[in-house]
Formats: C-alpha cells, structure tokens, sequence
C-alpha cells in the first residue's frame, strides 16, 4: 500500500555523480545547443583548402581553383595526404584498415582500461565511430540530466514560466503527473486539432498560468519537454490514446 | 492558442446550467414534468443517449421535504456542508483562486436546508502570508451557517501558526453535535527540516507548498496532541459516534507527495475502540475513500485544482473521479455536504462542479464496496 524510498541518499549520489562529470567536461561539451562549427582556413595560395572531419587537419590544394570540381584521382589524393597529415600529428593513435587487420594484435586502449564499464561500443568491428568510453557516457548522461533539471526548475516556478498569478505547473502536475506525453501526438478535442505535447504545455502556460506562449525553440520550452517526458520513463509510447 | 474552443462536455454543462437555472423557481412536481419533457425532447431528437441524461439526477438530489415529513428512513438527524483548499494568494496577483472559494460560498448558502455548520477544511492562503490568511476570512464571513475551521500547511509553515491563531482560534478543539462527538485536529505538524537548512520562513512556506520536493518532513499529529485526543476521548463512550476533522488523511497514502501522516497506526489505534468512527479530510484535493477497520475516511474536494491520484497507494475503495477537463477551471473542483444518518454514520455528497453530484453512502465502505457503489469513472488516470 505504502512507499518510501531513500529520497535523500539517492539525491545525494545523483549530485555527486554530475558534479564529477561536470568537473572532466570540456569546453566544447559545455556550450547548449549550438552544433559544432568547423570553420576552413582562408587559402594561402590561391588554391582550395580541404578539411578532415577533425576539424583541425587541413590542407591547400593549389592546382585547384576555388569552385572547381577535383577528379576522382585527385580527390583520392588529397583524403590519403589529410590523413598522412593527421598520422604525423597522432603518432600514438591506434588507426588501423578492417580488412588488412585480421590477426592483428589487438591495441590497447588506455582510456577503456582506466575506466572498466561499461564496454566501449564498436571495437571489436574496428570502428571508430561509437568508439565510446565510460566517460563519454557520463559526459552524456550530465548533459541531458542538467537539461531535465532546467526543465524541474521552470516547471515548479511561476515567474521562470513566465507567470502572472502565482500558478506553476507543478501544483496540478506534482511530478510530471497526469501530463502524459506518451499519448502525443493526439487528437486534442479542446482544441478541434491534433496537438503535440508542446501544444499542451503552451496551452497551460497561457491559460491556468496566465503567462505568454513560448516559441517552439525556445529553450524553456525545450527544457519543459524534457523534464515531463523524463518523468515517463519507461512507459511506452501510445500516441493518439485518450 | 485557441483558448476558445470548449470541450464538448464543457459545452454540454453549460447548456444544463442555463436550463437549470431557468428551472430553479419551478415547485418540485412541475420540475419533473419539465425535465421528464425536456429529457424526451433531447432523447427523440438523438442528441444523447438516453441511460446518460443527468438532469434526473439533479431532481432526486433535491431537497424532499414531504418524504421527510413522511419518516422515511435513512432522513438525516443533521447535515454539515463543507468548503477546502481554497489556496488564496493575495487578491492582486490572482482572482481565479478567489472566484472559486466564492462560488464555493454560494453553493453552501444555497442549500436548503440550510448546514447546521460548514466545515473549512484547510489549506486557506497559498502561502499563509496575512493578508491571503485575512482575505480567506473575508470571503467565509459570507456564509451564512457557522464556520468551523480547521488548519492546513499552507496556512501553518509562514509564521508556524502565529497569524492563523490570532484570527480563528486554537487549531484542534472538540464538541458534541446532535449526539456525534466532533474532534477537528492539527494534522500537519512536520519535524524540523528548515533550521538545519538555515531556511528563512519564506524558503519554509515555500518548501512546505511544494509537493513534491522530498524536502519537507511527512505530516503528523504529533505526540502532545496524540495525548490530548486520548484525554478528550476518555469520557466518550465507545456507542458514541465520533466524526473527526483532519487536514491530513490519518493514513498513509503515497509518501512522496505527502499524502502521509507519519503517525497515522497510533492515531488510528486512539480511535479503535468506537464503533462508528468518520474521518473527513482535507489536502488531496481528489474524491477519495478509504476503510479501515472501523473507520470510514473521505477526501475532500479542492476549490482551487484537483490533484492527479497518487501512481501508487491508491485505496482499494476509491471510485477515481473522472479526468479533469484542463479546459475548464472548475472541473474536477468543487465543495460537499454530509448527511448524519439517524445512527450517527455519514453518507457524502461530492458536489463535483460542472459534473453530477456523487454520493459515497457509509454502507459502501462499511460493507467493504458489496453495497452501494458509486458510479465508475468514464475515464480513469493514465
Ligand atoms: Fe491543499
Ligand atoms: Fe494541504
């Protein structure tokens, strides 16, 4: 009938957990939303300058003018020289070709060493892409909690919400309760047309909290959504359900 | 966004408001002829169908003073109304909260008869600030039948009870009503969490209205006031009905949103040697009922917002009120009146606004839900 979790002791590891993910973050990582940019140097000589997908690597192919297409022979060129560019400067980095690997001896990687679980995804294929270490997921796992926590908080302030009676979503909606965004989108009969979760949420912030609508980008919103569909977790999605 | 379209129920409710209030100044016999007339009308013209028509409803609920007359059983020796979380913020930074508890205050005026008392059920101010404490006083100064009041969170954790006091009195007290034996109690005392915190009394308020924060300690009576209860209790008989008043369940519900009160075993265990015991409370803001052992226990209806049913705990006897309408401020919300039946047990009436009256009759929790269950819900929780 009754239940009492450990509120406290939980809460406690859960801070301590981001605040020690917060700690090893870069500063890349740190900056929201913005995708990463990677902007090309300016040519040297006249030339096109090619970046590697590092976004650091690059070089200057003189023979081809700015807005010409390269040959395929030439563009075959250019991806072996970047990437001689990129082994010179990553003498340690472990770079091998799939199919000339077999027997290899496997490398050891001293970032998955350090850290035992869980187990970096992709290796034994070779790939470098979702070659992810425990850390990464931690990183991962700190970033999307702050977003949720954003969320937490504008949901249970009225002012963050940009309020005018004193009205928060949290005192209907104790956590996230009876918000049900699993059964978005839906056919929202209120409104004679098919609402999304943020339809609802903007519904509310204008009605019962008297504040104003946000825009669909706008990263309170955005924040909102996470927080109420992190509260439902597990549940499976059932759009369209009344 | 378009805040004019209403629900197709919202918009039914307002059509049988207009039509109710056109029939009010009817006498009884001719009431029935019209809405008998008018439920035909709406049946032949396919509109609704017809085991869904409630306006029947609302004719039985009406006051029948010739059966009365008559001795037909169950009549009750006496009724009392009830107004409760009405969550009053200050009047400049939000009517909606104040148009509800007054229209709670004209429910109970209009009832005739008129309650022999209208319990407040606590939970008067948002923030328990004194002016949201005296505009609340303001506002149950209009109702006509005495007002008992009884203390909630919202009004104790500003000042720890300071301006309540002042304005109505000590916040547990007993008296002998009719042959039933009235104990209103201070349900919502919580062990100190704030001075560890170095709180200001703010942070406390604010904490304390927070549901679902897991900061605050859990409700209790309270041993000194445990104490008090067995001594008031000492010289009732154990025949004696005994109506309790509590802001708190009495009972342990769901601990993460402090439907809880932490020493629910030993109050209950003061209350176990009555036969017939009632338990009326306040701060869950939903329908709900509960039996165990000898004593009934009903939720009150909220004024101000309903809240969602626990996602665990639920008593086994709680019929769910119907999904609130977010549409419409005052679905969900509303007030109530018990019926003290000639043996001294309560039958309820959940005066759901907007909706059909639900009436929780004592023999359905007494008989553990074999009798006289109430309607289901058309749609339960998600
Ligand atoms: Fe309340
Ligand atoms: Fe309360």
């Amino acid at each position: 009938m009754s239940f009492k979790p450990n509120q406290t002791v939980g809460a406690a590891t859960a801070a301590a957990a981001i605040l020690s993910a917060i700690v090893i973050l870069p500063a890349a990582l740190r900056a929201q939303q913005a995708p990463p940019a990677h902007p090309v140097p300016p040519p040297k000589n006249g030339g096109t300058v090619v970046m590697l997908c590092d976004g650091k690597t690059s070089i200057e192919i003189k023979s081809l003018k700015p807005g010409e297409q390269p040959t395929e022979s030439q563009g075959r060129e250019v991806a072996n020289e970047l990437m001689a560019e990129w082994r010179k400067e990553h003498p340690d980095e472990h770079w091998q070709m799939a199919q000339a690997d077999a027997g290899a001896k496997p490398h050891a990687d001293p970032m998955s060493q350090a850290s035992k679980s869980p187990p970096a995804t992709g290796q034994q294929q070779g790939d470098t892409y979702a070659s992810f270490t425990s850390r990464d997921y931690k990183v991962w796992q700190a970033e999307t909690q702050k977003f949720v926590d954003e969320g937490k908080r504008i949901f249970h302030d009225w002012k963050a919400l940009g309020g005018t009676i004193g009205v928060s979503c949290d005192m209907c909606h104790p956590d996230g309760a009876n918000t049900h965004p699993e059964t978005y989108p839906k056919y929202q009969v209120q409104l004679q047309r098919v609402a999304l979760l943020r339809d609802m949420i903007d519904w509310c912030i204008e009605n019962p909290v008297k504040g104003k609508t946000l825009d669909p980008n706008d990263p309170k919103l955005r924040a909102l959504e996470a927080y109420i569909y992190a509260q439902r977790k597990g549940v499976p999605l059932d759009y369209g359900k009344h | 966004m378009a805040a004019r379209h209403k629900s197709v129920e919202t918009k039914f409710m307002e059509e049988r408001d207009r039509v109710l209030r056109a029939l009010r100044n009817l006498d009884r016999r001719s009431f029935i002829k019209v809405v008998a007339a008018t439920a035909g009308a709406v049946i032949a013209k396919g509109l609704m169908p017809p085991h869904s028509f409630q306006l029947v409803t609302i004719a039985n609920a009406a006051p029948d003073k010739a059966s009365a007359a008559s001795g037909m059983n169950g009549q009750p020796p006496f009724t009392f109304a009830y107004i409760s979380d009405t969550h009053l913020y200050e009047r400049t930074l939000n009517q909606r909260f104040i148009r509800a508890a007054l229209k709670a205050v004209e429910d109970v005026n209009a009832l005739d008869p008129q309650p022999d008392f209208v319990l407040f059920g606590g939970d008067l101010a948002q923030l328990g600030t004194p002016q949201q404490l005296e505009l609340g006083r303001e506002i149950l100064k209009e109702v006509k039948a005495p007002v008992k009041m009884m203390v909630g969170e919202h009004d104790w954790f500003l000042d720890l009870g300071e301006k309540w006091q002042e304005l109505f009195g000590p916040p547990n007290y007993s008296f002998d009503w009719k042959g039933v034996h009235v104990v209103v109690l201070m349900s919502v005392h919580e062990k100190d969490f704030w001075t560890a915190r170095r709180m200001t009394p703010e942070e406390r308020m604010a904490t304390v209205a927070g549901l679902d924060n897991g900061v605050q300690s859990r409700f209790e009576v309270g041993e000194p006031q445990r104490e008090w209860l067995k001594n008031d209790l000492a010289k009732v008989s154990s025949s004696t009905p005994i109506l309790v008043f509590s802001h708190s369940p009495l009972y342990k519900y769901y601990y993460n949103w402090n439907f809880w009160t932490d020493d629910a075993d030993q109050v209950q265990a003061i209350l176990r040697r009555f036969d017939k015991v009632t338990v009326i409370h306040g701060h869950t803001h939903q329908m709900l009922f509960n039996q165990i052992g000898n004593i009934s226990f009903y939720g009150m209806l909220s004024t101000a917002w309903p809240w969602p049913y626990a996602p665990q705990g639920l008593p086994a006897l709680t019929i769910q009120m119907n999904r609130a309408d977010p549409f419409d401020q005052f679905d969900a919300c509303g007030d109530g009146r018990m019926e003290v039946r000639a043996d001294g047990l309560v039958d309820k009436i959940y005066n759901l606004w907007d909706r059909n009256p639900v009436t929780v009759k004592a023999d359905y929790l007494r008989s553990r839900g074999k009798i006289d269950r109430p309607p289901a819900p058309q749609f339960a929780s998600y």
